[in-house]
C-alpha cells in the first residue's frame, strides 16, 4: 500500500528560532496520527506546513491524490491547491470561529464546499446538509439558524461536517477539542472517532491532550523544540515511553 | 389622463440659475473679490490646494467663490480642472532642507539647531470670538518681529539619524507610481500610500489619526519635527540639459518620531512618520504622518491589531473625498426602477407569507 | 468650450481608457483596472459611464442617454447635454437610431442591433464586493474561478424567503469564466444581457474599472437547477400605451393608495402611443 502523505525534511525557521527542523513520515490510507508536545513544541507549525498555511523553508509533502496522483502540496499552483482543499483535503480549526461563515446558517456553511466543486440543485444541497447535521447530532430544526446561536460544542461539530461532506481523504485537525467543557469534549471525541472509522478517513490531530490521542490515533509523534523525539504506536508509546521527556508527558497526565 | 413627468432639462435651468442667485447673495452687500478669498481666508485656499492637489491659490479662491464656501465642492472644482491640464512632465523632488521655515517647531528636544520657530499659529490663541472683526474693524497691527529663518534649518530627523537612532528611509532611483495615471492597486507601495494620504480628506484623516492616538493601532508618536515654509521647485528641461526653477511654493513637513523596534542582534532604534502637504495646513500633515506611521505595520514587523488606520486597502479607498461625496450623493439620483423591483418582491413575499 | 478636446478628454486619456476597453472586450467580463480620471460631474453619477462613453464617440455618432429607462430625467438630460456642448453629436431618443446608448439602470424594450454600442454606468462592478470586502481577496476568487460562495448567497436567500431575493443587479456568468456584475438593471432586463448583437461596455469610474462583453457572448444569470432564474415583472399594465410586456414604474397618483403603471422605457412607450394612434 501506497502511503496517502509521505513528508519529508520539513523544516520551517521563524529568523533564529526553529519552528520544526527535518520532519518526516509517512501516513497511511485510513491512519490517524496524533502529534503531541507542549505549546512551543512546533506541533501546529508542523501540522499549518502540511496544510498549507505556512511554507515550509525546506522539505516536500507528497500527497496521493484521488485526482491529480501522487503530487507535492508545496509545487502546486495555488488553483491546484485550493480545489485540493475543497475536495480531498479538510481541516478542523481549534476555534470554531476560524472555520466557519457566522454570518451564514447552517446549512449554508455545510452547503458551501458542495456549491464549490458545482452542486447547482438547491434541494440536494439542502439533503446533504440535513443528513450532515445528522450524523454530527444537530437536530434538523436548526437548519436555517445561524451558527453564532449554537453552543459550543454544536459549533465544533458544525464545523466537522462543513469539512466532511465533499467526503475528503485527508483532515487536518488542529487541537478539536481544545476550548470545550470536558463532558462536551467526550461527546466530540466519540463523534469523531466513529466519523473516522466509517469513512475510512486518514487524520492528523495535533493535541496536547493525551487522551486525545489515546481515543483517536493509531500512532503519534512526540514534540520537543522542533523535533520529534520519539514516535510509534500510540499504545506502545504511550504505556512504555522511551525519552525522558515522553515519560515527562505521561507521568504528567497520569498525576493529574 | 395621467402624463408622464417631463421637463428635466428646464429644471435643471431653473435650478442653475438660482443657484447662481444665491451664490451672489443679497446684492447690497459688495461683491467677494477672489484676492479677498486668496489673502483673508488663506487657511481654506491652502486646504482647497492640498487636497485638490494642485498648486494655484487665485484657482482655490475662485473655486471657494463659486462653490459658496463650501470646501468639498471646491476641491471638486480643482481637480475637475486639474485632470484636463497637460503634462509635461515631473519636477526634481523637493528639499523640505533647503526650506524659507515661518513655522518650525520639534516637541522632542526643548531647543534644536536653530530654534523653535512659534510663526503665525492658532496654537496660543485663545478662542474668544473677536467682535472688533464683526464690527469690520482691524485691530491695530502691532510691530511683531517677523522672523523667518533663511538659513536652512538642519532636520531634527538628519540629528537623531546621526547618531542611529531613527530608523533610516532607503533611498532609491526608482521612479514612484503616479495615483493620477495609474489605478491605484493593493497592495500598495509607500510612495502610492503617501500620495494617496496627500491628497486624503482632512476630516477622515485627521479622525482616522485620532484613533490610532485613543489606541486602535497606537504607534506612540512625537512630533520630532513640524514645519511650514517656502521651497523652491525645480525642473530638469531635457533641451537644456539642467534643472531650472520654476516656482515657489509653500508646504508644511511633519516628522513624527515613534516608538522604537529592535531586538537582541538589531539595536533599538526609533521608527518615523512622514507627512507633506501643500500650503499651511498642518493639522492634515501632522495626521498623514501618524497614518502613514500606522500603515508601516508590516514592514516593522508589527502586529496587526486589526485597527481600521492599520489597513490600507480600507483606508487608502475610502480617503478620496470626492470619490465619497460622489457616491454618497448618487443615491439622490433616481432609483425607482430598483427600487420597484424590489417593491414587488416584498410584496410577493407578503402575499405568500399570510397564505 | 473650445479649450476642451472633442468630447472632453484629452487623447492621451482616450487612448489610455480605448486600450482598456479592447482588453475589456478580449477578455469578456473580466474587470480591467484603468486610471480613471476626475470628471465635471460626480462620481457616482456616471462618471465611467462618461469616460468610456467619450472614448467611444466620433463625430458621425448619434448618441442616446437614458437613466431609469427614461431620456428626460435629469440625470440623462445633464449627460446628454455634457456631449452636446463638448462633442458636438448628434444626439436622439430613439433606441434603433442611436449608435451609441449611455444607460443608467435599464436596456431599452427595442432590441439592440449588430453595430450599436451600449455603455452601462457601474457603481460597484465586483459582484462579490458584499460577500468579501477586500479586492486583493476578490480578485484571487475571480482568478481561480471560486464562485461557491456567491451561490451560497442565493441558498441564504432561498432558505429564508422561498426564492432568490435579488431583484436588481442581479450576477451573472459570462460564458464559462467570470461572473459579473450587470449593474444594477432589474433582473427582468438580464436575459437581454445574453448573445446581444451590440457591444456592451462597462464602466466604473469611482472604482476605476471596465469590463465588456463583446456581441453574442453567451450570459447566464446565476441561480439553482431547481429554482431556475425568473426575469418576471410584475402583472400590470402601461396606462399610456398598454403594453403587457415592458418594464413597468409604478406612479402614485393621489394619497389615498391611487397608483397606475407606466413604461419606463419612454421611448418605447411613446412610439407604441404614435403607432397605435
Amino acid at each position: 500500500m501506497n502511503p496517502i502523505l509521505r513528508a519529508t525534511g520539513i523544516t520551517r525557521r521563524y529568523g533564529e528560532r526553529i519552528g520544526c527542523a527535518d520532519i518526516g513520515f509517512d501516513l497511511y490510507p485510513g491512519e490517524v496520527m496524533g502529534i503531541v508536545g507542549e505549546s512551543g513544541s512546533g506541533k501546529s507549525t508542523l501540522l499549518n506546513c502540511l496544510a498549507g498555511q505556512l511554507t515550509p523553508d525546506a522539505g516536500s509533502i507528497l500527497f496521493d491524490s484521488a485526482q491529480q496522483g501522487v503530487c507535492d502540496l508545496l509545487t502546486l499552483s495555488e488553483m491546484q491547491r485550493r480545489t485540493l482543499a475543497r475536495t480531498e483535503l479538510a481541516f478542523v480549526h481549534q476555534n470554531p470561529r476560524d472555520g466557519l461563515r457566522m454570518s451564514v446558517s447552517a446549512g449554508g456553511n455545510v452547503g458551501e464546499r458542495l456549491m464549490g466543486v458545482g452542486a447547482r440543485h438547491y434541494a440536494n444541497i439542502r439533503e446533504q446538509a440535513l443528513s450532515w447535521l445528522e450524523r454530527v447530532e444537530i437536530p434538523a430544526d436548526r437548519i436555517d439558524d445561524r451558527p453564532s446561536q449554537f453552543s459550543g460544542g454544536m459549533q465544533q461539530r458544525l464545523q466537522i461536517a462543513r469539512n466532511l461532506v465533499t467526503g475528503p481523504r485527508l483532515v487536518f485537525m488542529d487541537e478539536p477539542t481544545g476550548g470545550l467543557d470536558v463532558s462536551v469534549q467526550a461527546r466530540l471525541l466519540d463523534l469523531l472517532r466513529g466519523l473516522v472509522r466509517q469513512m475510512g478517513l486518514s487524520a492528523i490531530v495535533v493535541t496536547h491532550d493525551l487522551a486525545v490521542v489515546r481515543l483517536l490515533a493509531d500512532r503519534i509523534l512526540v514534540m520537543k523544540d522542533g523535533q520529534v523525539i520519539e514516535a510509534g504506536l500510540t499504545d506502545q508509546v504511550l504505556d512504555d515511553p522511551h525519552h525522558a521527556y515522553t515519560q515527562l508527558l505521561v507521568a504528567s497526565v497520569l498525576q493529574a | 389622463m395621467y402624463v408622464a413627468v417631463k421637463g428635466g432639462e428646464k429644471a435643471i435651468d431653473q435650478a442653475h440659475a438660482w443657484l447662481a442667485e444665491v451664490r451672489r447673495g443679497d446684492q447690497n452687500t459688495a461683491v467677494l473679490d477672489t484676492a479677498q478669498i486668496r489673502d483673508q481666508l488663506t487657511l481654506a485656499c491652502n486646504r482647497v490646494m492640498a487636497e485638490g492637489s494642485l498648486y494655484d491659490p487665485d484657482l482655490a479662491a475662485l473655486a471657494i467663490k463659486q462653490a459658496r464656501g463650501d470646501l468639498v465642492e471646491a476641491i471638486f472644482l480643482i481637480r475637475a480642472y486639474r485632470t484636463t491640464l497637460p503634462r509635461f512632465g515631473a519636477s526634481a523632488p523637493i528639499d523640505t532642507g533647503a526650506m524659507t521655515c515661518i513655522r518650525r517647531i520639534s516637541a522632542t528636544f526643548k531647543d534644536a539647531p536653530g530654534g523653535q520657530l512659534l510663526g503665525p499659529t492658532f496654537d496660543y490663541t485663545h478662542r474668544l470670538l473677536d467682535f472688533t472683526l464683526l464690527a469690520n474693524g482691524e485691530a491695530e497691527l502691532a510691530e511683531t518681529e517677523r522672523q523667518t529663518l533663511n538659513e536652512p534649518l538642519a532636520r531634527v530627523s538628519d540629528i537623531l539619524g546621526k547618531d542611529a537612532l531613527l530608523q533610516p528611509e532607503p533611498s532609491g532611483n526608482e521612479e514612484p507610481g503616479d495615483l493620477t495615471r495609474q489605478p491605484l492597486a493593493f497592495p500598495a507601495d509607500r510612495a502610492l500610500r503617501l500620495q494617496s494620504l496627500s491628497r486624503a480628506d482632512e476630516g477622515f484623516a485627521l479622525c482616522l489619526a485620532y484613533s490610532t492616538q485613543r489606541g486602535y493601532g497606537r504607534n506612540h508618536p512625537f512630533i520630532g519635527e513640524l514645519r511650514v515654509g517656502h521651497v523652491e521647485v525645480s525642473m530638469e528641461i531635457p533641451e537644456l540639459g539642467f534643472s531650472i526653477v520654476i516656482g515657489e511654493i509653500t508646504v508644511t513637513e511633519c516628522e513624527t518620531v515613534n516608538q522604537f523596534v529592535g531586538s537582541r542582534k538589531q539595536p533599538a532604534q526609533f521608527t518615523r512618520g512622514y507627512g507633506l502637504t501643500f500650503g499651511h495646513t498642518e493639522r492634515k500633515a501632522i495626521a498623514m504622518a501618524l497614518l502613514d506611521r500606522a500603515l508601516r505595520w508590516e514592514e516593522l514587523g508589527e502586529d496587526d491589531t486589526g485597527a481600521p488606520a492599520q489597513d490600507a486597502e480600507f483606508v487608502l479607498s475610502h480617503a478620496d473625498n470626492i470619490q465619497a461625496t460622489g457616491f454618497l450623493e448618487h443615491i439622490k439620483l433616481p432609483h425607482y426602477v430598483d427600487f420597484q423591483s424590489e417593491l414587488e418582491l416584498v410584496r410577493r413575499l407578503r402575499a405568500e407569507a399570510e397564505q | 468650450m473650445s479649450a476642451y478636446n472633442f468630447a472632453y478628454l484629452d487623447e492621451q486619456t482616450k487612448r489610455m481608457i480605448r486600450r482598456a476597453l479592447l482588453k475589456a472586450v478580449a477578455i469578456p467580463g473580466y474587470q480591467v483596472p484603468f486610471a480613471s480620471r476626475e470628471m465635471p460631474m460626480p462620481y457616482g453619477w456616471g462618471t465611467g459611464g462618461v469616460q468610456v462613453t467619450a472614448s467611444t464617440l466620433v463625430p458621425e455618432d448619434r448618441l442616446k442617454v437614458i437613466d431609469q429607462g427614461a431620456d428626460d430625467t435629469t440625470n440623462a438630460v445633464s449627460i446628454r447635454r455634457f456631449f452636446e456642448v463638448t462633442a458636438g453629436v448628434e444626439t436622439t431618443t430613439e433606441a434603433d437610431r442611436a449608435t451609441v446608448i449611455q444607460t443608467r439602470h435599464r436596456i431599452p424594450e427595442t432590441p439592440l442591433q449588430e453595430g450599436q454600442i451600449i455603455v452601462y454606468q457601474v457603481p460597484i462592478p465586483e459582484p462579490l464586493r458584499f460577500l468579501e470586502p477586500r479586492e486583493t481577496e476578490t480578485r484571487k476568487m475571480h482568478s481561480l474561478g471560486e464562485y461557491g460562495l456567491m451561490h451560497v448567497k442565493l441558498y441564504e436567500d432561498i432558505a429564508r424567503h422561498g426564492e432568490i431575493a435579488t431583484t436588481y443587479a442581479y450576477p451573472v456568468r459570462v460564458g464559462k469564466s467570470y461572473v459579473m456584475d450587470p449593474s444594477p438593471i432589474p433582473k427582468f432586463d438580464n436575459p437581454k444581457l445574453n448573445g446581444s448583437p451590440a457591444i456592451q461596455l462597462f464602466g466604473a469610474g469611482r472604482e476605476q474599472r471596465i469590463y465588456a462583453l463583446p456581441p453574442w457572448t453567451p450570459v447566464k444569470s446565476l441561480d439553482f437547477e431547481d429554482y431556475p432564474f425568473d426575469p418576471s415583472r410584475a402583472a400590470g399594465q402601461c396606462a399610456l400605451c398598454g403594453s403587457t410586456s415592458s418594464y413597468l414604474d409604478e406612479v402614485i397618483t393621489d394619497d389615498s393608495g391611487g397608483r397606475m403603471f407606466l413604461c419606463s422605457d419612454t421611448d418605447y412607450c411613446a412610439r407604441r402611443v404614435q403607432e397605435g394612434a
